[in-house]
């Protein structure tokens, strides 16, 4: 149990010199708090799964330090570390019980005969998987594995983490959710910081109270599931969060005023001071933005197809060459190709060089 | 259900193995079982003993079926030997072995070595390499006070034989294991990292049942060729001193076309036939229930 600090924390797999923009995990800094549940969200290839292996010490960091509770560990070996992790695919000891695969890395740490067998029946209750105990562990389905994986991870009471990196990847998905809900149940019941790995915004936004967002080797946002819906610091967050994800639309801004093609937006705060020769966009997300009869004053956008989620229809349109999503109000109808634009202007954000502009009220 | 279509075209396909089969095979080994029943003083004629001379290779009290037995036991004890150092070792061998990088491919060159040196020139090699007077072998355990020789002693001549092939064999059990080792996935090892495992429980808990498969063909194919030696033990030792290292092959070779009694050596090439037969038929057995749990499966966990 510990807070672990990340400073200046950097990985190249092609050695110190290399270019830094070729870096897998370009130089972050960052606090992970005790008893927390992150979820490092971001497409394949992003660096989080390199991230969550310098953490477990896998891997070693070419440049920065890892701190557990103020202590430099970033020399120590994975063994000495002090962490579990559960890989994304299921690592079983078969020529073992299900009872001592999940005792074995208290065992290999020396934990006294009875401390190891209370825990044990503690973690197998959790996991529904104490009827299994005397069982040799060979022969079992991908989910039964994945849960004794998991026990391992949590079998130890003094981990400073246990890390996840995408550990539901082989299950079905019905059961999926049945072992998001446990592993949830899991954190609550026994006050372990986690940190679970996953491309799938689902399961980062049902697990974690804090999901870190990671694009191209960089966190480009970290916060809670409605900060990341709401304000999102990264026009990559904005698409990459949310079905359908944020608009993106380039735009001139000046003031309180967002331009596109001649067509004026209202703002709401006012943007004065935008970096010179930046990329201008505006992003809004689908859900704060809806179609209308084209009327005077709306923007113009043409229909190409509708989308019924359900509980909610999303028209899909284009302005000028930009492709948009917006909200189809309950009972209205498209009809014919042209519809008129209505936006949220609180909801507007804009972004310089994709990254966030704070406006000034 | 469709009744299936009658095409006796096939029985074409088929002919040719049996003819290949037949003429490769049976037919010679026929040939062995009619010699076993028969007696024959020269001159190409023969006579019937029925069984006879398994009656006499089975009986330790008669000298063909003392010969037998103590050359069979001779062999088994050889076996047993190479066996118990070159699976060890060769497992030790393959997991010293590097990695990655061009030293993987020097260590393979240099591993496949010995196994591609005919066999009657590993038995010469050692022949020399063991002699006393020019051997540099001989010459320099001899030098350090150490009486060896090969050629008198009982027990320098086993253990020439027995280092000569573990020098000339390790090396197959080493790149079988090699191979067994390669296909552990990295995320056992990593996970046996986080698991705090030390080197002894890694190799226990992960590599030994890994490797569980390419043993037991390691095992078979070692105790199949050192059960079968014949000509690297022929040539350095003949067989000699005395008979302490004839083994049953030898033994053979030695009836069938030393003293050309064809009726004895049939009778002991058709026991010798059954007993590989019987062990190979052992290790199937245990290798397609390897692995597989005896216990029923108990549904989802």
């Amino acid at each position: 149990m510990a807070r672990i600090d990340l400073v200046d924390l950097a990985q190249s797999y092609s050695g110190n010199d290399a270019d830094p923009e070729s870096f897998a995990l370009k130089p972050i800094s960052m606090t992970w708090r005790q008893g927390g549940a992150y979820a490092l969200l971001g497409p394949s290839g992003c660096g989080k799964t390199t991230l969550l292996n310098l953490i477990s010490g896998i891997v070693t960091p070419t440049r920065g330090q890892i701190l557990f509770d103020g202590k430099d560990i970033t020399p120590l070996s994975t063994q000495k570390r002090n962490i579990a992790q559960v890989f994304q695919f299921p690592v079983i000891y078969d020529t073992m019980t299900v009872g001592e695969n999940l005792a074995f890395p208290l065992k290999n740490r020396g934990v006294p005969k009875a401390q190891i067998d209370a825990r044990v029946a503690e973690i197998s209750e959790l996991l529904d998987l104490t009827p299994y105990l005397g069982r040799k562990a060979t022969r079992l389905t991908p989910d039964a594995k994945q849960k004794i994986s998991l026990g391992r991870g949590l079998v130890r009471s003094d981990v400073a983490a246990v890390l996840f990196d995408e550990p539901l990847t082989v299950i079905d998905p019905a059961l999926k959710w049945e072992l998001r809900s446990k592993l949830k149940a899991l954190h609550r019941a026994l006050d372990l910081t986690m940190i679970y790995v996953t491309h799938d915004q689902t399961e980062a936004l049902t697990f974690a109270d804090t999901v870190v967002v990671m694009h191209d080797g960089r966190v480009v946002q970290s916060g809670t599931p409605q900060e990341l819906f709401d304000k999102p610091a990264h026009t990559f967050v904005g698409y990459f969060i949310g079905s359908p994800g944020m608009n993106i639309v380039p735009a001139e801004v000046s003031g309180r005023e967002a331009r596109i093609g001649g067509h004026v937006i209202a703002l709401q705060r006012s943007y004065d001071k935008l970096p010179a020769g930046a990329t201008i966009e505006i992003g809004i997300r689908p859900e704060f933005v809806h179609v209308a009869t084209p009327a005077p004053g709306l923007l113009l956008a043409q229909v190409e197809r509708v989308d019924d989620l359900g509980r909610i229809s999303f028209a899909r349109v284009r302005i000028g060459g930009v492709k948009f999503a917006a909200r189809v109000p309950q009972g209205f109808s498209v009809a014919g190709s042209d519809v008129g634009l209505v936006f949220d202007p609180g909801r507007v954000h804009v972004y310089a060089d994709s990254r966030l502009v704070e406006g000034v009220a | 259900m469709m009744d299936k279509t009658v095409n006796q075209k096939a029985w074409f396909l088929v002919l040719p193995v049996f003819l290949i089969v037949a003429f490769s095979a049976v037919l010679p080994l026929m040939t062995v079982v009619n010699y076993s029943v028969q007696d024959t003083f020269g001159n190409n004629q023969f006579f019937w003993n029925g069984v006879g001379w398994f009656k006499e290779l089975l009986d330790p009290s008669s000298d063909l079926g003392g010969r037998f037995y103590a050359s069979l036991l001779r062999n088994l004890a050889f076996s047993a030997i190479i066996l118990a150092i070159e699976v060890p070792l060769g497992i030790l061998v393959a997991l010293s072995m590097p990695r990655d990088g061009w030293r993987v491919a020097a260590c393979l060159v240099i591993l496949a070595l010995p196994l591609l040196i005919p066999w009657n020139v590993v038995g010469t090699i050692w022949q020399i390499f063991g002699r006393p007077d020019i051997g540099l072998l001989g010459y320099t355990l001899n030098h350090m006070g150490i009486d060896y020789n090969y050629v008198s002693n009982e027990f320098d001549a086993w253990a020439t034989v027995i280092v000569m092939d573990v020098w000339h064999w390790t090396s197959l059990v080493a790149l079988l294991c090699y191979a067994g080792l390669k296909s552990i996935p990295d995320a056992y090892y990593q996970a046996a990292q986080i698991d705090g495992a030390s080197r002894w429980a890694v190799f226990r808990a992960i590599q030994l049942p890994k490797l569980n498969r390419v043993l037991l063909i390691g095992v078979l194919l070692r105790f199949m060729d050192s059960f079968m030696i014949y000509t690297e033990p022929f040539v350095v030792t003949g067989g000699g001193p005395g008979n302490s290292t004839t083994f049953v092959s030898i033994e053979l070779v030695k009836i069938a076309l030393g003293q050309f009694d064809l009726g004895k050596a049939a009778a002991l090439s058709l026991v010798y036939n059954i007993i590989v037969l019987i062990v190979c038929w052992i290790f199937y057995t245990v290798m397609t229930n390897a692995g597989v749990d005896h216990t029923k499966r108990e549904g989802a966990v």
